[in-house]
């Protein structure tokens, strides 16, 4: 026989008793021998697959059986048994939105307007209801956001915030859709106000006309329910990552490039975050952005689509989210992969001993800029002006007969487009096995897109000992921009 | 078990708001000593959880011990806990659901952008399926002998 304390919550079973005796070889047994004398008790100790329920401690002679043999733990007579409660609750996060918050009526219009949704069981009324309670967050009204916003506002979710500062180009309207050709120059939050507003008058649109930073972010955040990251850049992503971790808050995650995509749902409470998978950023400019590389303009569709999806599913509380599961989306091969995630113990903001707790510099971290101790007065173009050649420099010198070598490091269906009379091209992957080609005396000048592939080009060649690489600031484009607008820009 | 009382001096009434203010955004959390369905003093703990702290709250069984000490030593029990939702309602969350221990009474303080504002209180169904919202009683003085004798 042993002792068992028990503590005041659960005393209204054991006939007020505060100790109780009990018979038992291991811990195991003596809590079933009280549970069989006290089965009020069973509910309250025990889930409904058997196990000790996570808020109930038990200790035998002041020791944790968890550092002990858990439940087989032996028992001998006179030893006392303590059952000690750990009190936990908060606030709720998006998993338990729906029960929390007062589940709206729906109209008339709303019932004829959902009607497919509610003859599925897996929505139904109660479903459509939970959808117009909820409040998503798009972070990003771009290529993404577009489907995103467009599919959640039709779907009836209740409050759909964007947060977007851009306005609308030519360029974007290949892939996002929330915007037109008459808009193109209008804000995009502009035109994605009236088109939401349009496809679905029900949904309030909450916009936010800010790029998301550390400072705002908490803020922006906290009255969502879940968050969709539609953002093209790593800081963004990981800024997106930390601050969803932080609140507790589902990250729908999506990205693509070229014919490829990625997605997954991060930073919910059981699975792993996006530093889980990646810890740390890639060096800047390794990963090419969809303004360098390009995007294939259906594929935002289709990830975005998954994201929406993805988003309805954490709101509906149905089927498998992709918690723990990374999606590789191959359009070119149509093929879908799928790689296991785990969380990481270790991992700096969702671990157990998290070392980030509050958001951090994302620029800095992700190297974009330097550490503000390093910083001198110098702007976010990182290479000393000294490496680098404007375009209308440039135009100067050739005028002037200088013997520069101009070497464009783009692809050759980029090179189709547009070019710089004189240039030569040597795609950037080319570079290494083709700098012997290149007199390591003459002076240089490299030229991509924008800038930032040839700058990596002529970090490349210095590094090989050529003295004389300039990097031609802006690239093509800020080319025609100051020197030659005749040229087709891309 | 419905409509049920748990009657808070003003002291504690301040208390609690005073500490969802202190630690906001962050969640409080402390004991409710009393008896009888009285609060007459609250006893505040840190909150240890690991899963951030601005959505959840976690008293340690060491802190729980600490807070059964302190109740008796002050005459009376614990007759609950209370903590507060950053920036959310008043309203008890699956998760104090999913974590709550029967017979307790849970007071849960909404703190808006740092003022603290809603008071509610809460009880576990028997079969653990929901809660069921008691009714706060703010009573000037405490009455019973046991809870003068906690009443600081």
């Amino acid at each position: 026989m042993a002792k068992i304390l028990i503590p005041t919550p659960l005393r209204p079973y054991t006939d007020k008793q505060d100790a109780v005796e009990a018979s038992g070889a291991t811990i195991g047994e003596l809590l079933a021998d009280l549970t069989r004398q006290h089965s009020g008790l069973k509910a309250h100790l025990y889930n409904e697959q058997g196990k000790l329920r996570s808020f109930v401690n038990v200790y035998i002679n002041d020791e944790d059986i968890r550092y002990l043999q858990k439940e087989n733990t032996p028992v001998h007579a006179g030893d006392t048994v303590s059952i000690i409660p750990s009190v936990a609750g908060g606030a709720p996060t998006a998993e338990d939105v729906s029960r929390v918050r007062a589940e709206p009526e729906l109209t008339g219009d709303e019932y004829k307007r959902y009607s497919r949704h509610l003859i599925m069981p897996e929505v139904g009324l109660d479903g459509q209801k939970k959808l117009k309670a909820s409040k998503v967050l798009c972070i990003g009204a771009g290529g993404l956001g577009s489907p995103v916003a467009m599919y959640l506002a039709a779907a009836g979710v209740g409050t759909l915030g964007i947060v977007d500062f851009d306005t609308v180009d030519f360029s974007n309207l290949q892939r996002q859709i929330l915007h037109g050709t008459p808009d193109v120059g209008r804000p995009k939050l502009a035109s994605a106000k009236d088109r939401l507003n349009a496809l679905n008058p029900n949904v309030h649109v909450e916009t936010y006309e800010t790029a998301l930073t550390s400072e705002n972010a908490l803020k922006l955040f906290e009255p969502y329910d879940v968050i969709v990251d539609g953002t093209d850049n790593f800081p963004t992503r990981y800024l997106v990552n930390d601050a969803c971790v932080l609140l507790g808050k589902p990250n729908a995650y999506g990205s693509i490039f070229r014919f490829e995509g990625q997605a997954s749902v991060f930073a919910t409470k059981e699975g792993p975050c996006y530093r889980c998978l990646y810890p740390e950023p890639p060096p800047p400019g390794l990963v090419p952005s969809c303004a360098e590389g390009g995007v294939l303009g259906v594929l935002p569709g289709l990830l975005g689509v998954i994201q929406a999806t993805e988003a309805i599913k954490l709101i509906l509380g149905v089927g498998e989210p992709l918690i723990g599961r990374f999606l590789i989306v191959d359009a070119l091969r149509m093929k879908f992969r799928e790689l296991k995630l785990r969380k990481d113990p270790d991992c700096p903001v969702c671990g157990t001993h998290p070392t980030v707790t509050t958001l951090i510099d994302y620029e800095q971290f992700c190297g974009v800029k330097p550490a503000a101790d390093q910083a001198s007065a110098t702007s976010h173009q990182p290479p000393a002006t000294n490496m680098e050649i404007t375009p209308t420099e440039l135009k100067q010198r050739l005028d002037r007969g200088d013997k520069l070598q101009i070497i464009d490091v783009r692809e050759p269906h980029e090179y189709q487009i547009n070019r710089i009379p004189g240039s030569t091209l040597i795609p950037l992957g080319d570079i290494p096995k083709r700098a012997n080609e290149l007199d390591p005396d003459a002076e240089l000048v490299m030229q991509c897109k924008s800038g930032v592939r040839s700058g990596k080009a002529a970090d490349f060649l210095r590094s090989q000992g050529f003295k004389h690489v300039l990097n031609l600031k802006g690239g093509i484009l800020a080319w025609i921009d100051q020197v030659d607008p005749t040229q087709p820009k891309y | 078990m419905t409509d049920r009382r748990l009657t808070i001096s003003r002291e504690v009434d301040a208390a609690i708001r005073a500490h969802g203010q202190q630690t906001y955004p962050h969640e409080c959390c402390g004991a409710l000593v009393g008896r009888d369905g009285r609060v007459a003093a609250t006893v505040p703990l840190p909150n240890t959880t690991e899963e951030g702290p601005r959505r959840r709250f976690l008293v340690r069984p060491s802190d729980y011990r600490e807070a059964e000490q302190q109740a008796t030593r002050l005459g009376g029990e614990l007759v609950g806990f209370y903590h507060s939702h950053p920036d959310h309602p008043a309203r008890p969350s699956q998760y104090d659901l999913d974590h709550a221990w029967p017979t307790f009474a849970y007071i849960i303080v909404a703190v808006a952008e740092g003022a603290a504002k809603e008071m509610t209180v809460w009880f576990l169904q028997e079969d653990r399926s929901s809660f069921d919202e008691g009714t706060l009683h703010h009573g000037e003085n405490t009455d019973s002998h046991s809870a003068s004798a906690v009443h600081r």
